[in-house]
């Protein structure tokens, strides 16, 4: 979040500044990560071109996980189904950061490309109010690094117990933890909610799919249709 | 071909779920009754994905030293910690608990 000066408000250029700062972090998450789809891919047969032709245009790990293991080891529609079904919660991600965006139809739609799940994260103010400047910085940063990793990743075939044993596969929990720990830090509405999230994913995962727990996790912010309880002045 | 067909469609069904929101709404608000709701998604959706990372589809992820490297990170971030090396804390101590007892 913006650390402002009190009396002054960042510009729109100081605020793309941090979102690239805080970006740096979390595209060096991003480019290991990618290292090891570009491994994995590339022992599955997918060539040289298709895995990064896909980071490029997909841009999103988890999706892009759903499906590489979906193909390996099935139809084409059910791995389809899986990654889009991970990715089905950019649509309240989506819906969230509209109001800050600009421009016409078009622009916002171009625009909410940026939304990627640290990004939107860092890039939340609070109280639902999101940065558009940082959200955008942020992104910008990681595209390239998760294309580079890919590239990386299918030019050198690392083994892919290699990133497990340098503890690499605990980069993106990790970052995503730490935003949490922001997040719920001084609100006891957000602890109840991840509670019940925590619940609800913790549970559904172990007898359906993953985008099916991610879905429903979403579920546990729902509480905020209570209104908090005030005290009167 | 069929890998190519699976990632054009793939990237615009992305494109699409991504654009799907603010394309509605154009520059409308969100209605009043949504926004308690927005404001805690952030934390909901944080929390689902550390915790789909962590179990893993039936639970064929879950390893307690992961569990360990992540509450190093946390431990770590509470002590103010930036956010990077919070991270890291978490990682090294995950690669080192797998090194020791494998």
């Amino acid at each position: 979040m913006p650390d402002a000066e009190p009396e002054r408000t960042p510009t729109r250029r100081e605020r793309y500044r941090l979102g690239v700062r805080i970006g740096l972090g979390l595209a060096a998450g991003s480019f290991l990560l990618a290292v090891a789809f570009g491994a994995m891919t590339r022992a599955q047969g997918w060539g040289l071109l298709a895995p990064i032709v896909c980071s490029l245009a997909v841009f999103s790990g988890s999706a892009q996980f759903a499906l590489a293991t979906g193909l390996a080891g099935g139809s084409v529609a059910t791995a389809l189904g899986a990654a889009a079904l991970i990715n089905a919660r950019f649509l309240p991600m989506g819906l969230a950061v509209a109001p800050a965006l600009r421009g016409g139809r078009l622009r916002r739609a171009a625009e909410s490309q940026a939304v990627v799940d640290g990004s939107w994260a860092a890039a939340h103010l609070g109280g639902g109010r999101f940065d558009r400047e940082l959200l955008i910085g942020a992104t910008a940063v990681q595209w390239p690094a998760w294309a580079a990793g890919t590239a990386l990743g299918v030019l050198a075939a690392p083994p892919p117990d290699l990133i497990q044993s340098l503890g690499l596969d605990v980069v993106f929990p990790a970052f995503f933890l730490v935003l949490l720990v922001d997040e719920l830090r001084g609100s006891r509405r957000a602890r109840l909610a991840a509670g019940i999230a925590a619940a609800l994913a913790a549970g559904i995962v172990m007898v359906a799919p993953v985008g099916v727990a991610l879905i429903a996790s979403g579920a546990g912010a729902l509480i905020g249709l209570r209104r908090p309880h005030r005290r009167a002045p | 071909m069929t890998l190519w067909i699976a990632i054009g469609v793939l990237a615009l069904v992305n494109l699409t779920i991504k654009a799907a929101g603010p394309t509605l709404l154009g520059d409308r608000q969100l209605p009043e009754w949504s926004r308690g709701v927005i404001a805690l998604l952030a934390a909901a959706l944080l929390t689902g994905l550390v915790v789909v990372n962590v179990v893993g589809a039936g639970g064929a992820s879950f390893r307690w030293f992961v569990v360990i490297g992540l509450a190093v990170a946390v431990g770590a971030r509470l002590l103010k910690a930036p956010v990077l090396p919070a991270v890291l804390a978490g990682v090294v101590t995950t690669a080192l608990l797998r090194l020791a007892i494998g």
